[in-house]
């Protein structure tokens, strides 16, 4: 059950990433700098956020050609698991891992705030502590974040189930005035079709104790935890 | 041969360009009315390759790699080959 986070000049959230699965969660975590190759002993690799190569060219474009990302790329082959947030999530878009892009907010803003997600399924190991429509609150903070991919990669996306969160109101309806940045289709975070890589805009990793005034996104990496457990 | 390339990246027109709308309603306060703005990037390059072909195909392989991200954008270029006398 040991966790990696990957570090690529400008990645800012590897250290909030580590402060819940080693503090919190009590589990085995090692920063891995972007030009290791060898991450053969993680069973989780978390794809942090930040601005990994201050977002040149585009968010993500860059990192995806560390040498660590070839040896992510035959980690989720072999079924493990990973995760990106916000630029993490940036990244698995560029790599191909995940399908479809991250592009500027529909209004321009960067956006710090905390919004409403709606839970669209629990059955991947990351989403099993929550009920399936669950509406859970997390911290987002980004200015490329709106979802974008074409009508036919949407369709493939609903019909293999791979949205996993989508921005929604107070009690759960997916609506245009409760989407932050004109996201598709109200998308907040997928999976790829295996469902052991997921990508998402929100911070789970920065509403995990309630000093920080959330706790909404612990549960997501617990469930992780308990995925590993059976699978052990 | 030298050459150099001035290379257009576009967003593919499905993409919504909230940056291209801004210039657009900043234009409109300054009394130009246009019917549409769109940004996209410029990139300059200079290389090396044994004739034409051997550009036009790097200069591919590198659009398609990390210039441009199919999935928003779209990409062209103009190559020129840069000979000794404009170099002087």
């Amino acid at each position: 059950m040991k966790f990696g986070i990957l570090v690529f000049p400008g990645s800012n959230c590897d250290r909030d990433v580590a402060t819940v699965t080693s503090g919190i969660l009590q589990q085995p975590t090692r920063l891995i700098w972007h030009t290791d190759t060898d991450i053969s002993d993680c069973d989780v690799i978390v794809v942090p956020g930040g601005f990994s190569y201050g977002d040149y060219l585009r968010c993500g474009a860059i990192a995806r050609f560390a040498p660590v990302m070839r040896s992510l790329q035959e980690h989720v082959a072999k079924g493990k698991y990973a995760i990106g947030i916000c630029n993490g999530f940036q990244i698995l878009t560029e790599s191909g891992l995940l399908q479809g892009a991250l592009v500027r907010n529909r209004d321009l803003h960067f956006i710090c705030d905390r919004v409403p997600l709606r839970v669209e399924r629990n059955d991947l190991s990351f989403t099993q502590k929550y009920q399936k429509q669950q509406i859970i609150t997390l911290p987002i903070a980004h200015g490329e974040g709106c979802y974008f991919a074409d009508a036919e990669t949407l369709k493939e996306l609903e019909d293999n189930n791979q949205i996993v969160f989508r921005y929604c109101d107070a009690i759960g309806n997916v609506t245009d005035s409760a989407n932050p940045n004109g996201s598709l289709s109200n998308i907040a975070g997928i999976c790829n079709k295996q469902g052991n890589a997921i990508g998402m805009m929100p911070h789970p990793e920065r509403a995990a104790e309630g000093i920080l005034g959330g706790t909404d996104g612990k549960a997501l990496f617990e469930g992780l935890l308990e995925g590993l457990l059976v699978n052990a | 041969m030298k050459y150099q390339a001035s290379i257009f990246v576009t967003l593919r027109p499905s993409v919504l360009d909230p940056a291209g709308t801004a210039v657009q309603s900043a234009l409109r306060q300054l009394d130009y009315h246009v019917d549409s703005v769109r940004i996209g990037k410029y990139v300059e390059i200079v290389l090396d390759a044994a004739n034409d072909a051997e550009a036009t195909l790097k200069l591919n392989e590198t659009c398609d790699k990390l210039l441009a991200n199919p999935v928003i954008e779209n990409y062209r270029f103009e190559l020129n080959s840069i000979t000794q006398e404009s170099k002087l």
